[in-house]
């Protein structure tokens, strides 16, 4: 299995709630460690990262947030007139369209074209000859896809431009992104997965459709949020036990063993549920799933970030 | 308060949050909560886990509503003294439904129907989804069959991007500018005013000439429903703000999320629409059940001196006991975040109308499951506590 790391875009995608901003966050920070130049998007402008590492508004610009690691939020509106800007070159011209209402209704009217310009954005920064001046290559992206849903919408669209436009720019670079993404030396797509009934269904689901839509494989699955297997299940039996007997103890003994108890098989009842969601991505998948545990932390911030990333270096 | 209180006198209850935090589930759970108590309710999903699906009974739920059998209530000990009624929602049928009845003729419906970009577009457009989900429960209240209607919206990234649909429907189907510069005609497309023939050649060259014909084909033939449809937009919003609405927030208790869930409140607020209340799913439970009164900001953990050698002499197992002791620290810890978030929350918003389900250590996937929250999402705030404590 070749690393996800290895190539120049790594599309990180998954249902909501699962920790998919932070397991990118986790990755650039294993990359960087590698010593590979990063930088981290975001396209829905989340700003999920600067909160992660503690930077004031990451924003549209290539902000360096750790050493040799770097953040990115993608605003469609920005990315659009950066890419008139290259097309048009001439700057008076451009501006004349940026000013005229009709274009500002063009834009906002035409379907997928935010989709369209955000993902040629995160090409852009994924070429070795970057378009944009001064332009700084990195040796990898890592975009914060889309949840689930919208990210088989949001990967398709220069499929989808790239056919509606027969020929003409927009074809010709809608096709260009399309080879890149699909081009599995260049591009790799991981989803991020949650032992729950909903979160593994829909990751079976994406890459059913992944294969089906775009001939995509998915490169990497990792399950987030994982609880420790603590207790055996001997101890489980012989905890559940020894709690009975104390609560027939009609108030004698200590409450806070009780609890402590009650915290105990809970987590093994969590735990086991986990593991049967584990085992069956695992098995109906068939591809390699990473264990990520679930982070016993008030907030997600870089020391969870970090944790995660020595959990990833382990499991890749 | 529970979510029967907060129902009061409502038609419509709109469950609103981002994806991740138990919408679905929420949303079954309250329209069976009401059905049980006798109203007729219908429960409009985007999604339902499939094995939610399979215990309701409805292996392919369709674009139509289906009564849910109440045998199947019965079989899990839940008195039903009114209706459930279940449907999927398939926002293309719903999109192409809305063209057909909008269509001034069969062959402009045919026209758009047949439009590549509408095809690309009725399922992917950003916001068509939001949109299309009002759109079925504006039918559906229209049609006044039910006492009661759930909508579980779709999953977006924010809670907000659901009450914004219908501006962006209009603003999308104003679009119909388009047209007034780029009229397809017999030589390729008439291009009107100066500025037009400019800006036109500029989009040529940057999209060209094919992309621009067939979009301006999409919208000419739009164009001619515009306005019809303009105008259901705008009734579907005016729906969202009337009296037998309300917005249910769904969310979950870690920052980022009770966060989102002040700033939905307040944007409800200035937008003038009805706010019933929040749900906060996945609340660790404190097993010392000093949880308090939903929430008390003060309530502290007692101390766990003694704990450690108490735990010693009753499993006889030293490893075993610390390994006890260990998770229980850590579970405290997650009671005491989440305490300290909803009480975070519980300030910030006005009124008692925060309703909290504990993350239960199994999921939610069939009747009994359901059951389990709506004792909470239905028993009173002395209930809840008494239920949180867990004993």
């Amino acid at each position: 299995m070749p690393n996800p790391l290895d190539k120049r875009l790594l599309f990180v995608t998954g249902k909501g709630g699962v920790g998919k901003s932070t397991v990118a966050a986790a990755l650039g920070v294993v990359a960087t460690r590698q010593g590979k130049r990063t930088i981290i998007c975001e396209v829905a402008q989340q700003e999920r990262m600067s909160s992660v590492f503690h930077t004031q508004g990451v924003g549209y610009h290539e902000t360096e947030i750790a050493p040799g690691l770097f953040a990115f939020s993608i605003d469609p509106q920005r990315a659009l007139e950066e890419y008139l800007l290259m097309q048009i070159k001439i700057k008076p011209l451009y501006e004349l369209m940026f000013k005229n209402r009709i274009f500002t209704y063009f834009a906002a009217a035409t379907p997928g074209l935010r989709e369209l310009v955000t993902i040629g954005k995160v090409w852009e920064l994924a070429q070795l000859d970057r378009r944009v001046k001064r332009g700084a290559k990195y040796d990898l992206v890592i975009v914060d896809a889309p949840a689930t849903g919208h990210g088989i919408g949001f990967l398709r669209t220069p499929k989808t431009f790239g056919d509606i436009a027969r020929v003409g720019p927009v074809k010709r670079q809608a096709d260009a992104i399309y080879k890149f993404i699909t081009d599995p030396a260049l591009t790799s797509v991981c989803a991020v997965a949650w032992p729950e009934e909903m979160p593994v269904n829909e990751t079976l689901d994406l890459r059913r459709s992944l294969r089906e839509e775009l001939g995509l494989d998915l490169d990497e699955i990792f399950m987030n949020g994982l609880y420790p297997e603590l207790f055996g299940a001997d101890e489980a039996a012989e905890m559940r036990e020894v709690l009975e007997r104390e609560q027939a103890a009609n108030g004698e003994g200590s409450p806070l063993a009780r609890a402590a108890l009650r915290a105990a098989l809970s987590e093994h009842r969590r735990a086991t549920a986990q593991q049967e969601q584990l085992g069956r991505l695992r098995s109906e998948s068939g591809e390699q799933v990473v264990a990520l545990p679930f982070l016993f932390r008030p907030r997600l911030d870089m020391d969870a970030v970090g944790e995660l990333a020595d959990a990833i270096e382990a499991g890749l | 308060m529970n979510v029967e209180e907060l129902l009061e006198g409502k038609q419509i209850c709109i469950c609103a949050g981002s994806g991740g935090v138990g919408k679905t589930t929420t949303s079954a759970a309250i329209a069976m909560g009401m059905a049980a108590r006798g109203l007729k309710v219908a429960v409009l999903t985007i999604d339902p886990a499939r094995r939610l699906a399979n215990s309701l009974g409805l292996p392919e739920l369709g674009n139509e509503e289906r009564l849910i059998d109440p045998e199947r209530f019965a079989a899990h000990g839940i008195e039903m003294r009114g209706e459930l009624w279940a449907m999927m929602l398939d926002a293309k049928r719903t999109f192409d439904d809305l063209v057909e009845r909008h269509a001034p003729d069969e062959e402009t419906r045919d026209r758009i129907l047949q439009n590549r970009i509408y095809q690309e577009i009725s399922n992917a457009m950003a916001g068509s989804q939001e949109y299309m989900a009002m759109e079925k429960l504006y039918e559906l209240h229209q049609e006044a069959r039910y006492d009661l209607l759930v909508l579980d919206t779709p999953p977006t990234r924010h809670a907000l991007d659901f009450i914004d649909a219908p501006e962006r429907m209009t603003r999308f189907v104003e679009g119909r500018s388009l047209q007034f510069f780029l009229k397809p005609g017999r030589l390729g497309m008439r291009v009107v005013g100066r500025s037009g023939g400019m800006l036109f050649s500029v989009l040529k060259r940057v999209t060209g000439i094919d992309l621009l014909q067939d979009l301006s084909e999409f919208f000419q033939s739009f164009g001619d429903m515009a306005q019809g449809f303009s105008e259901r937009a705008q009734r579907v919003k005016e729906l969202l703000g009337r009296r037998e609405t309300t917005f249910m927030l769904v969310t979950a208790p870690e920052r980022d999320a009770i966060d989102e869930g002040v700033f939905f409140w307040r944007r409800l607020k200035e937008a003038r629409l009805p706010f019933g209340g929040v749900v906060v799913n996945k609340v660790h439970r404190d097993f010392t059940a000093e949880i308090g009164a939903e929430f008390v900001p003060d309530a502290v953990s007692p101390p766990l001196d003694g704990l450690p050698a108490d735990l010693r002499g009753l499993l006889g197992d030293d490893d075993l006991a610390a390994r006890v002791y260990a998770n229980f620290e850590r579970y405290q810890a997650l009671a005491a975040r989440d305490r300290e978030n909803m009480a975070h929350l519980t300030e910030r918003l006005e009124g008692d109308c925060v309703v909290c389900v504990p993350y239960f250590d199994e999921d939610v996937h069939d009747i009994s499951g359901l059951a389990q929250v709506n004792a909470y999402l239905f028993g009173s705030a002395a209930e809840r506590r008494e239920m949180f404590a867990g004993v």
